[in-house]
C-alpha cells in the first residue's frame, strides 16, 4: 500500500473549479435570448473544455503522484454554517476515484455536447437546451468533487433537478411531462432516505466529510464509533446508514424496485440520454456507494493480505439488490420494441452489474464497470439517437431495418458498442469490466446464486442487442421514408467513442490491472501471472461461451429474418404469456398504481374530504363568528357612536346658525350690543359692590 | 386737603350724561359721521372722569390724570383719523354714508 499523500497542491487548490465553470457557463446561458444558438453552444462547449483540462491537469497530478509511491487523497475544507459550537463544513476532495470520474464525466459530456449540436440543430429552444445540459454538467462534476456529503447530497439534487427538466424538456407534449415528473418523484423517495441517512450520519458523527485527516466520517476513527452504536434489530448504526444512503444511490441508479423512472426518461432528448440517463447522472449512485465504501464495509474482517473475507449486511444487500435488478432488467428488455427503451432497460441491468460488482468485489471492480459502461452505453445511445435521427424520429425498431447499408458509420460504431455492452471476448472493454464482477461473484463467500444470476444476465444481454441490432441493421427495411445518415458532427463523436470502448479495457485486463491498482493505491504490475489465479480462466471461459450462446441463439431466431412491421415477435409465437408478461415489464408500474398510488389518491381524497367538510367546516364556523361579531358590533356603531355624532353635529350647527344671526353686518347693532354689555356689566358691577 | 366748590359726583354726573349722549348719537345716527361724532362725545366722557378722578385723588401734584387724558385725546385723534379715512373709502365704493345699507360685515 502507499502511504497517502494529504497535502494540498496547486491541483486541488482549481479543483473547484472545474464545476463552476459549467454552471457559470449555464448562468450566462439562461440570460441568452432564443436565437443565440451558436454562443450558447459555444459557451457550454467551452466551459466544459475548459473542466475537461482542469480535470486531465488533476488527473495527471493524480497519476504523478501514484507514479512516484503516494496515494493522492487531498481535500480542501472549510466551515459553511456555524451554529454555536456544532459546525457544518464542506469540502472538495482529489482522489484517483474522483479524478478518474472527473476525466469520464468531462470528457463523454464534451462528445455529448458537440453531438447535440447536430442532434438539436433543428429545435427552437436550443438555447434552453444548453443552458440545462451546461447545468447537469456543472452539478455531476460537483457530485464528483464533494468531500462532504451535504455538498454531495446539494450536488445530487442539482442533477436531480436538471434531470427533470431534460425529461421533460420537450414538456408540450404530454408524455414527456408525466416522464419527468415520475423521474422526479421516484428519485425522491430514495432521497428522502438518503437525507434520513444523511442527518442520522450528521447525529452520530458530528460531521459530514468524508476525509478531514482522521476526523472524517469515513475514516477509522468515527466508523468505530458508528460501529459500537447499535440501532436495533441487531444492526449497528454504520449498517443502517450505509442502507439508507444505499436507497438514495438505489433510486438514481434506477435498482429495483425504484427503477421505474429510468426507462420513461428515455422521453427526453436523446443527447439526454446517454449523457444523463445512461453516463453520469444513474452511474452517479455507484459512484456515492464507491465515495462511502468505508461505511458499506465497515466491520468487515479482514485477511493477513488485507483482502475483505466475508461481507457486511450493508454490501450483501447492495448485492442482492444489484444481481437481482440486472437479469429483471434484462429481462423486460429482451421483450422491448422501442430503441431507446431496450438500451434503458440494458442501463438498468448493467447498473445493477455495477451495483452487485461493488457489493462482491470493492470499489475498483464496480467503477471500471461504470467507466466503461459510460462509454460503451453513451455510445450506445447515440448511435441509437443518430438512428432516430435517420429515420425521421421513428423510435420503433420493427419500423427500422436494412439501416447498414443506409447508415453504414452509425452501424459500425453501433456495433462496437454492442459487442461492448455484451462483453464480447478480448477486444471489448465491456468483456473486462463484467468478467471482473463475475470473477469478484465467483469468489464471493456469502452465497453463489449471485454468479449464476449475473451470467444468465450476462446471457440475456447478448440476446437483447443481438435481437436489437437484427431488428434495426440487418433484414429488409419496413420503415416509410428513407434513411439517411448523421451529420458528420454526430459522427465524429460516435467514432471517438468506439474507439474508448474497445480500448478502455486494456486499463483493467488481468495481466495489467492497472485501474484497480490506481484505485486502491498501491503499484500495478505487467504479467500474465495474473490470469493464473484459481477459477479466473474459467470465468472467463464461461462469460465468452456465454456471450457467444447469447448471439448465436439471437443471431438464429432474428438474423436476417425478411419480416413485416406488423409480425409478432419470434418469442411471441414460442411462448406467449411470458412475452406478454415481459413485455408489460413484469406490470411493476401497474402493480405500483394499482398500490402506492392508488393509496396516496385514495389518501389525497380522505385528505380533500377532510378539508372540505373537517378543517373547512372548522374555519367556516370561526369565520361565521366573528362575521355575526361584527354585525353586532356595526349595530352598536350605527345605533350609538354614529347617533351620538351626529346629534352633538346637529347642536353645533343649530348654535351656529343661531350665533350667526348676530352677525348682521350692521355695525349699528354691534354698537348696541356693546353698550347693553356695558349697562349689564355696569349694573353688575354696582349690584354686586352692594354686597 | 383742599375744599371744591363742587363735588365729584356732579363731574361725575356731567360725564355719564355726555356719555349717554353719545352713545345715543351714535345708536341711533344713520350717518356714519354722526356715529363717529358720537362716539368722539363718549370718548371726551371718558376724559371728563379721567381729570376729576385726578384731581379728587391724594396725590393731585403727580400729573397722572393729565397724562392720561392727553393720551386719550391723542389716540382719539388717531381713531378719527382712521374712522373718517375709512368712512371716505366706503363713501367711494357704496356711493353712501349710511350706516343700514354697510351690512357685508355679517358672517
Amino acid at each position: 500500500m502507499f502511504t497517502p499523500q494529504i497535502a494540498e497542491s496547486a491541483a486541488s487548490g482549481i479543483l473547484w473549479l472545474i464545476p463552476a465553470l459549467p454552471i457559470v457557463a449555464s448562468g450566462i446561458i439562461a440570460l441568452l435570448k432564443q436565437p443565440m444558438r451558436k454562443l450558447s453552444a459555444t459557451l457550454a462547449i467551452g466551459s466544459l473544455s475548459c473542466s475537461l483540462l482542469l480535470s486531465l491537469f488533476a488527473f495527471g497530478h493524480v497519476l504523478v503522484g501514484w507514479a512516484s509511491g503516494a496515494a493522492v487523497r487531498e481535500t480542501i475544507n472549510f466551515t459553511w454554517i456555524r451554529v454555536g459550537t456544532a459546525h457544518v463544513d464542506l469540502g472538495w476532495i482529489l482522489d484517483p476515484l474522483a479524478a478518474v470520474m472527473l476525466v469520464m464525466v468531462c470528457f463523454v459530456g464534451l462528445l455529448i455536447f458537440i453531438y447535440s449540436t447536430g442532434y438539436m440543430a433543428h429545435d427552437e429552444n436550443f438555447t434552453r437546451f444548453f443552458c440545462f445540459l451546461s447545468l447537469f454538467a456543472g452539478a455531476m462534476l460537483g457530485v464528483v468533487i464533494a468531500n462532504s456529503l451535504l455538498l454531495l447530497f446539494m450536488s445530487w439534487e442539482l442533477v436531480g433537478l436538471t434531470s427533470y427538466l431534460l425529461i421533460g424538456f420537450w414538456y408540450q407534449k404530454p408524455s414527456p411531462a408525466a416522464a419527468a415528473k415520475k423521474a422526479f418523484l421516484t428519485t425522491r423517495i430514495g432521497d428522502v432516505f438518503f437525507l434520513l441517512g444523511m442527518v442520522w450520519l450528521f447525529a452520530q458523527t458530528g460531521t459530514l466529510l468524508f476525509y478531514n485527516a482522521g476526523m472524517g466520517s469515513m475514516e477509522a476513527l468515527k466508523l468505530g464509533g458508528l460501529l459500537a452504536t447499535p440501532a436495533g434489530l441487531g444492526l449497528s448504526a454504520a449498517t443502517v446508514i450505509g442502507l439508507l444512503i444505499f436507497a438514495g444511490a438505489a433510486g438514481k441508479s434506477g435498482q429495483f424496485p425504484l427503477h421505474v423512472w429510468l426507462p420513461d426518461a428515455m422521453e427526453g432528448p436523446t443527447p439526454v440520454s446517454a449523457l444523463i440517463h445512461a453516463a453520469t447522472m444513474v452511474a452517479a449512485g455507484v459512484y456515492l456507494i464507491a465515495r462511502v465504501y468505508p461505511l458499506m464495509q465497515a466491520g468487515v474482517q479482514l485477511s493477513a493480505s488485507g483482502e475483505a473475507v466475508g461481507s457486511t449486511v450493508a454490501l450483501t444487500v447492495v448485492t442482492w439488490v444489484g444481481a437481482g435488478t440486472a437479469v429483471f432488467a434484462a429481462l423486460i428488455a429482451v421483450a422491448q420494441n422501442d430503441i431507446k427503451r431496450i438500451l434503458a432497460y440494458s442501463t438498468v441491468s448493467q447498473l445493477g452489474y455495477m451495483m452487485a460488482g461493488l457489493g462482491m468485489g470493492g470499489v475498483a471492480v464496480g467503477m471500471f464497470h461504470l467507466i466503461t459502461h459510460a462509454f460503451f452505453k453513451s455510445l450506445l445511445f447515440m448511435g441509437a439517437g443518430s438512428v432516430i435521427h435517420g429515420c425521421h424520429e421513428e423510435q420503433d425498431i420493427r419500423r427500422m431495418g436494412a439501416l447498414k447499408i443506409d447508415m453504414p458509420w452509425t452501424f459500425i460504431t453501433y456495433a462496437v458498442g454492442m459487442l461492448a455492452l455484451c462483453g464480447f471476448p478480448l477486444f471489448f472493454s465491456g468483456f473486462w469490466s463484467k468478467d471482473g464482477i463475475l470473477e469478484a461473484a465467483q469468489h464471493w463467500s456469502v452465497a453463489k446464486t449471485p454468479f449464476y444470476l449475473l451470467v444468465f444476465g450476462a446471457l440475456l444481454t447478448a440476446f437483447y442487442m443481438t435481437r436489437q441490432v437484427s431488428y434495426v441493421f440487418f433484414g429488409n427495411y419496413r420503415g416509410h421514408k428513407e434513411a439517411h445518415e448523421s451529420p458528420p458532427v454526430m459522427l465524429l463523436p460516435l467514432v471517438i467513442l468506439a474507439f474508448f470502448a474497445m480500448g478502455l479495457g486494456l486499463v483493467g485486463t488481468p495481466a495489467w490491472p492497472w485501474f484497480r491498482a490506481f484505485l486502491e493505491g498501491h503499484a500495478a504490475g505487467f504479467g500474465f501471472a495474473g490470469f493464473n489465479e484459481p477459477g479466473l480462466l474459467a470465468v472467463m471461459a464461461a462469460s465468452s461461451v456465454v456471450v457467444l450462446l447469447g448471439l448465436v441463439v439471437a443471431w438464429r431466431i432474428y438474423g436476417n429474418k425478411p419480416i413485416k412491421a406488423e409480425d409478432p415477435d419470434a418469442l411471441e409465437h414460442a411462448m406467449p404469456t411470458i412475452w406478454t408478461l415481459l413485455e408489460g415489464k413484469f406490470y411493476i408500474d401497474e402493480l405500483y398504481g394499482a398500490t402506492v398510488i392508488a393509496f396516496y389518491a385514495w389518501w389525497a381524497g380522505v385528505a380533500d374530504w377532510l378539508d372540505r367538510r373537517v378543517w373547512g367546516g372548522i374555519v367556516a364556523g370561526v369565520a361565521w363568528l366573528f362575521r355575526e361579531g361584527a354585525q353586532l358590533g356595526r349595530l352598536f356603531d350605527v345605533n350609538w357612536v354614529d347617533g351620538g355624532f351626529d346629534k352633538g353635529c346637529e347642536e353645533l350647527a343649530t348654535g351656529g346658525g343661531l350665533m350667526s344671526r348676530i352677525e348682521s353686518g350692521r355695525v349699528q347693532i354691534y354698537l348696541r350690543l356693546l353698550a347693553l354689555a356695558v349697562v349689564l356689566l355696569t349694573a353688575i358691577l354696582i349690584w354686586s359692590s352692594r354686597g | 386737603m383742599t375744599v371744591f366748590a363742587t363735588p365729584l359726583a356732579g363731574y361725575l354726573l356731567v360725564a355719564a350724561l355726555l356719555f349717554a349722549i353719545g352713545l345715543a348719537g351714535a345708536l341711533t345716527r344713520r350717518n356714519a359721521i354722526l356715529v363717529l361724532i358720537g362716539i368722539e362725545l363718549m370718548l371726551n366722557a371718558a376724559n371728563l372722569n379721567l381729570i376729576a378722578f385726578w384731581r379728587y385723588m391724594p396725590h393731585p401734584e403727580a400729573l397722572t390724570g393729565m397724562m392720561f387724558a392727553i393720551f386719550s385725546i391723542a389716540v382719539a385723534a388717531a381713531e378719527a383719523a382712521v374712522g373718517l379715512g375709512l368712512v371716505i373709502s366706503i363713501h367711494r365704493h357704496a356711493k353712501t354714508a349710511d350706516l343700514d345699507e354697510m351690512n357685508r360685515m355679517k358672517g
